[in-house]
Order: C-alpha cells, then structure tokens, then sequence
C-alpha cells in the first residue's frame, strides 16, 4: 500500500497591487504632496474655466477689495482678482518649473555621463567647470545669469529665465549622476560592449543612461520645487516675469509691499501657493526617492 | 478715517508751519535720503534728482526759484537784473563779497565762462542745455559785477531758465585749467563746501563760513544718504534720516504717517513730471497717424487718474503742461483734444474703427518701460489693460534705467512704443513742449518724428511776449501734438513729502530739481 500522499498546501498568489495604490500606501505623504501638485496641473492646464475672473482685467471699482464671496481671495491695487491671477499663476510656475528642471536636469545628466564614462582630461576639465558653477549658490547664480541675458519671450515664455534656472541645477544634478555612472561604467557589461566595438554614443546611451534614470527622474521631481521658488524669487525681485503676467513671485513684489498692511490678502495668498507648491514637489521627492530606493526598502 | 483725520492735521500744520515765522536756529547735521547716486561731478551734464539733491548744495546759480513763492525767481549770485522792452537784453548785477570754497573771489568772469560752457561746450565736454540757451548772441562783462546776455531773438523762457537749478556756476580759472575739472571735482560758491562722497553710502556738505549770506546756511552740515525703496521708508520711519526730497507713494505716507504721527509734516503738490507714450514712428505700424491716434483714443485719463492715485504718485489729468500751470488748457479745452474726451466708449469704439482702417484690427506690439516700480509699473499696467479694451495685445518689456533710455535713445531705435518721462525743474512751455519738437531739433524727441508744422508753432510762441497770444498758440501747438500723437502724455504725477518736523525752512515746489541748495533748511532741535 503505497502512504504516500500529496498534502496540498494552500498557496495564495499575492494580489499585484496598482504601482499608484502602492506608493500612495507607502508614502501616504509623498500621495499628499502628488494630490497638490496634480490640483496645481489641473489649475494649470484648465485655468481658463477654473478661474472666476480674467487675471489681468483691471477693475478700478474693486481695487484692494477685501475677500468675499465675489472674490474669494480678494483684489490686488488694480483691483485684478488675486484668487484668478494664483491659478493662472500656477501655470507660469510649473511651465517655467518643469521646463527649467527639465532642462537643468538633463544637459547636468549628460555631462555627467560623459564625464564618468570618459573619465580622464575631459573629467577634470568638466568637473573644474562644475566646481566653479557650484560655488555660486542658486539665487545668485540665476540673477548673474539673467542679468546678463535679459528677457526672450517665445509664446508666452521668458526662454532666458529658464535657462537662468536651468543653469544653477546642472552642476548639482551632473555630480550626483557622474557618481553612478562611475559606479556603472566598471561593470563587466560595459567592458564587454566595449569588447564587443560598440560606439561611444551606444554605450552611452543604451547601457549606461537607462541606469541612471532613477537618480535622474528623483532630482527632476526635487528641482521642480526649487525651480519654482527661483521663479519666485527672481520675479519678486523684478528679473523674472514681468506684469502683467500672473505669477507668484510677482504677486508679492511692487504694490504688493507697498500695500501689505492695508491689504494683506495681496501677500498671504500668493505666499501660501509657493509654500504650498514648493512643500508638496519637496514631499513627493522625497517620498520618490525613498520608494524608488532598493536599500531604504531592504 | 482715522488715518484721513491724521493726513488732514497733518497738512494744516505743515502749511501753517511753513506761513508761521520762526526764528531759525543754527547747528545740526540734516541727514536725508537720496534713491540713487550721481554717475559724475557736473551738473552741465546731468538730468537726475541723484545728482542734484546732494550736489546742489555745493552751488549758486544766477537766479533761483523763491520756493516759499514759486514760481515767483529771486537773485542767487545776482543782486538784481534788468530785461530791455524788447527781451533781446538782460543786464544782471552780482552780489560783492562771494567767494569760492577755495577761497577765490567770485566775478562776472565766472558767470560767462558758466554759459559759455553751458551753450557751446568745448570738445570733450557735455552739457545738456545747449538747446536751452541757443538763443544767446553773446555774454559780455563791462565789469566784474555786471554780466549782460544778448538774445538773437526774443525767448519768453529765458528768465526763467537763468533760475535752472542744473546751471552751477563754476570757476573760470579752473574751467581755463580744465574744462572737465566739475566733472571729478566739486568746488562752487555755494552754502555748503564738499567734505566727501562714499560710492555706495553717503554724501557729505560740511557749512561754508565764507558764505556771501550773513547767518547762512543755518546747518552745520548734511549727509545724503544713498537709500531707496523700502528700507529707505523703513529709515524715515525709524528717524534715521528726516526727508527725502523726490517724492513717496500714497501708500507710503499713509505707513509713515501711522508710524510718525504728529512727528511728521506732509507737503503735497501736482508735479512738473508726467509720463508719456511715445510711439517709434520710423517703425510699421506706428508710423501711420491711424495707429497713432487710435491707442492714444484707448487710453480713459479721467479714470485712471482717479483710480491711480490711490495707489500711485499721478493724479492729475493734463496736456502738454501741467494743469493748473497759468499757461496750461483747462478742462473744457482738455476734453474737446482727441485721447481726453470723457465718453470712452465713444473714443474706444473709434479707436477700433481706425485700427481696423489701418489693417492692423488685431495689433500686437511691445511696450518698453523702465523696471522702476513709482510710478511706471502701475501705469504701464493700466495703460496695457487699456489697450486691450481696444483688441490690441501688448507685451510689457521692463528695462533696468540703463538700457531703457538706450532702448529710446539710439539713432535707429527698434522700440515699439515706450513709456518715457517728461520732467522739468519748472513750468515752462520751453522746456514742456521739447519733447514734441521735430527730431533733428530736439535731443529728447524719441518719437523720431519730423514734424515742422509744431517746430514752427515751437518757435512762435518762444518768441511771443504777450501771455494771451502765447496761451492761444500752445492751445494750437497741443491739437496738433495729440492728433499726429507722436507723443502723448498720459497722467501726470503729484509730488508728496513726507518729513520729520523739526526739518524746518524747506518748502515743496511743483518740481523736485528746486529748492535743493539747503541755505535756509534748519533743524528745530
């Protein structure tokens, strides 16, 4: 008599939760700071509709008007909506925001890679360079930058003001993603697709960028915020955008100074819609950063 | 309310303050803010309240403006002049006893070779009232105190302008060594001797004993304090400095007020500075009087004065000169010009008729303006929604000063249109209507324009004597002005004061170029 049997052992195949569901789970902070910056794309992207009034018309009848159900967040000296020019003002923020982190983001990622992968003169060449541009703290650098450029609008954009913002990033993204193209460029597949004849550009670009895009896409997240308050700082200083346009930083400069004891509305709004813009890119950042990282999971 | 109540008594005081005889008392250092610092020495050359406010001090001029009666002109350096009937010939006499901080002695000489140099500058050196004084023949000095200026032509402006605060009279043995010697050196007759200039930080004047006015000046001395925006408001606040002499935003003197109270006395007047539009008439498609006219028919003065003003340093609607001048249109002459009529929509609707005409019904353009906050950001701002009432999109350029007056001032320039300034150290039609003058006659007409029907109207009423006949022509010279609109003003700027009470002696006047050379400023303390 054959005993032997098959005990079935009951086996549950775990349920593969949505990426989104999991992160929002994970990174219940990270998901707050998502919802802000999706409500900021949604203002963005639909301000025409989201917004009560037109940001720039001027209504001399309701200058400094206090908040009110007619306008919620009140009115500027010229009597403009300030809760109409916030929304609008969140598309100059994240236009100028992402395509500036954008920018920064990716030539400090190129330079990065071709300075580990090429190691030798051009690495210290390059990084001499880098070390010059870091020593220059953000703010300052952008103000050289756009002082010397002065503005160059294409469609509604000030292409100079983000290549003012774009250029303090490259070096702080170039170091971070140089060290793990250091890392990579000793692997064995490297060596072999060397071996192997494989161009420059094709290493380059088939085996050694797709393992830096994390690094990459986690500074991208985080200097979107940092882009955003350069944006801010330089229009309040008046090297940014200029009026009419809506935008936070503008908000808070000019009459805005001159009136914030009368009419502190003018202020404290576009102030919170920095804070608030700049925490929740910080947020998610972070939270990316930690999600993404095998060791923080380990 | 409250705050209202406040600016009213404070206002009273200040204007009983200044009727009130007071015996002046001597001593003390008069510390003020300046917002900018002079790029060089020469007052020839110069344009900016920067320069003036801590130079002027340091000077005499022939004449100068009674402050306390302006626009009444009293003697600086002379004593007393004479006009021939038939304004070809002024006949002055200088005072005996002035001397120069050197210690030199003052005559006739200096004052030729100030005008000499004033009216045909020697290679090298600039001045910018060449204009001002063409109309001088000669300068001649029968003796040391006795200078006679023979005109060309009759100039019903030149009186006034021997009283410019920008004519510092200089030593002619020094102007002999070295032309250029005022513009790196500061040595003048006047109240106050210079002690020193720290780029970046202040000015200092230290009491000129050998001052030709017994008792004066009642200072010790001053220090010009280079400051502005906020912390320079933040300094009076704080009684860090007691004045600043070019002018605050409402905004501004209702802060001050609230934090100074009955410390402070405000002085308030309509102002010799408006802003105007000038459109580059060498550029598609302002050179068409369609264009032209059109965005000047957009522009509601009315209202936006009125609403302006609560937020910015302009209030007052006017042409050419500023209203209230004796020689200014009145509102019943203002509404009838086209861009002044009280019915927008009347003067809108038209301006889309002829933009439509113009083939440009959906016109885009860049409007240049200076990135100084008081008070063209504002306007620009209002002047912008303006124009889009009428269709037209417009992108607002801010230039630092710098590059904004380059923008305007290059032989061939690329602007579209821009918000430019007409400011005077007085109301004088001369000086007002130089800016619409044809380009090849005017170094401050940007619009590039040639126009010889108002160059001959210019003339014309320079050369007219009688008020009436001169008040007529203007009238014709402006509907010309605003129908070409090469240049048109848009609203023009009320100058507000705001200082520490003990600053006594000092009195506002419609400009703030005058009354700067601080002899009869004194500190009750």
């Amino acid at each position: 008599m054959n005993n032997s049997s098959t005990i079935a052992i009951p086996y549950r195949v775990p349920k593969r939760r949505h990426p989104v569901l999991l992160f929002v789970t994970q990174q219940p902070l990270g998901a707050a700071g998502l919802i802000v910056i999706v409500l900021m794309g949604v203002c963005a992207a639909f301000a025409q509709w989201v917004a009560p009034y037109d940001p720039l018309t001027v209504d001399y009848a309701a200058q400094l008007a206090r908040p009110s159900a007619e306008h919620w967040l009140g009115t500027d000296s010229f009597g403009r909506d300030v809760a109409s020019r916030i929304i609008y003002g969140a598309r100059t923020a994240l236009a100028i925001g992402f395509i500036a982190s954008f920018a920064g983001c990716t030539a400090g990622a190129v330079v990065g890679v071709v300075s580990a992968y090429f190691g030798g003169k051009t690495d210290l060449i390059i990084q001499g360079f880098m070390d010059v541009l870091l020593s220059f703290p953000i703010i300052v650098l952008a103000i050289t930058v756009v002082a010397v450029l002065g503005n160059y609008v294409v469609l509604g954009i000030d292409v100079n003001l983000i290549i003012a913002i774009a250029i303090p990033m490259l070096p702080r993204v170039e170091r971070v993603v140089r060290a793990s193209a250091l890392a990579i460029r000793e692997m064995p597949y490297i060596d072999a697709a060397r071996a192997a004849g494989y161009s420059h550009a094709r290493i380059i670009f088939r085996h050694i960028v797709p393992n830096v895009v994390a690094p990459y896409l986690i500074l991208l997240t985080a200097f979107v915020a940092q882009a955003i308050l350069a944006e801010a700082s330089l229009s309040f200083l008046g090297l940014g955008v200029t009026e009419p346009t809506p935008s936070w930083g503008l908000m808070l400069s000019g009459a805005a100074a001159d009136f914030y004891q009368q009419a502190p509305w003018m202020i404290v709004f576009p102030g919170i819609a920095i804070s608030l813009g700049v925490f929740a890119f910080n947020l998610f950042g972070d939270s990316l950063r930690d999600w993404l990282d095998p060791k923080i999971k380990l | 309310m409250k705050l209202h109540a406040l600016l009213l008594s404070a206002l009273a005081l200040a204007a009983t303050g200044a009727s009130a005889a007071e015996t002046p008392k001597t001593g003390g250092v008069l510390k003020f803010a300046v917002g900018a610092e002079p790029p060089n020495y020469d007052c020839h050359a110069q344009t900016s309240f920067a320069f003036i406010h801590p130079v002027r001090p340091h000077y005499n001029t022939l004449l100068k403006f009674d402050t306390a009666k302006y626009p009444a002109i009293r003697g600086d350096l002379a004593e007393s002049w004479k006009v021939s009937n038939d304004g070809l010939t002024y006949n002055f006499k200088l005072r005996k006893g002035v001397k120069f901080h050197d210690g030199s002695a003052f005559s006739s000489e200096d004052i030729k070779a100030t005008y000499d140099r004033l009216r045909n500058p020697q290679p090298g050196v600039r001045s910018v009232r060449q204009a001002t004084y063409a109309d001088i023949a000669s300068i001649e000095t029968p003796d040391a105190l006795t200078v006679v200026f023979k005109l060309k032509k009759p100039n019903s402006g030149m009186l006034a302008s021997f009283a410019s605060p920008w004519d510092c009279v200089y030593s002619a043995a020094k102007l002999k060594q070295d032309p250029k010697f005022p513009e790196r050196n500061i040595m003048g007759t006047g109240p106050f001797t210079f002690a020193g200039h720290v780029a970046g930080s202040h000015w200092t004047g230290r009491k000129f004993d050998g001052y030709f006015e017994k008792g004066k000046p009642y200072l010790n001395g001053y220090v010009a304090i280079f400051i502005s925006g906020a912390p320079m408001v933040n300094a009076l606040a704080a009684g860090e400095v007691l004045a600043e002499f070019r002018g605050h935003s409402p905004a501004d003197r209702d802060r001050l007020l609230k934090t100074l109270g009955d410390k402070a006395a405000v002085q308030e007047t309509p102002w010799v500075c408006s802003l105007v539009v000038t459109f580059n008439t060498r550029k598609k498609p302002f050179d068409d009087v369609r264009v032209r006219r059109a965005l000047n028919l957009a522009v509601d003065r009315w209202g936006g004065a009125q609403a302006l003003s609560k937020v910015a340093l302009v209030r007052h609607v006017g042409g050419i000169l500023r209203p209230g001048y004796e020689l200014a249109a009145s509102e019943k002459e203002l509404v009838t010009y086209p861009g002044w009529s009280k019915d927008i929509n009347k003067s809108r609707e038209e301006a889309r008729r002829l933009l439509k005409e113009a083939g440009v019904p959906n016109l885009s353009f860049t409007f240049t303006n200076r990135n100084i906050a008081m008070p063209y950001v504002p306007v620009g701002v209002f002047l912008i929604d303006q124009w889009r009432q009428i269709g037209v999109n417009v992108k607002h350029e801010q230039l630092e000063t710098r590059l904004y007056l380059a923008a305007q001032q290059r032989d061939n320039p690329t602007y579209d249109a821009a918000l430019d300034f007409n400011c005077d150290f007085m109301d004088e039609p001369n000086l007002q209507l130089q800016k619409y003058l044809s380009h090849d006659r005017s170094a401050i007409n940007y619009a590039q324009q040639t126009d010889r029907v108002l160059d001959g109207l210019y003339d014309k009423q320079s050369g007219e004597l009688d008020k009436k006949k001169r008040y007529a022509l203007l009238r014709e010279f402006e509907k010309r002005a605003f129908e070409q609109a090469y240049t048109v003003p848009t609203i023009w700027w009320h100058r507000i004061i705001v200082h520490h009470k003990p600053m006594k002696g000092w009195h506002i006047t419609p400009s703030h170029y005058v009354g700067q050379d601080l002899a009869d400023v004194w500190l009750d303390q």
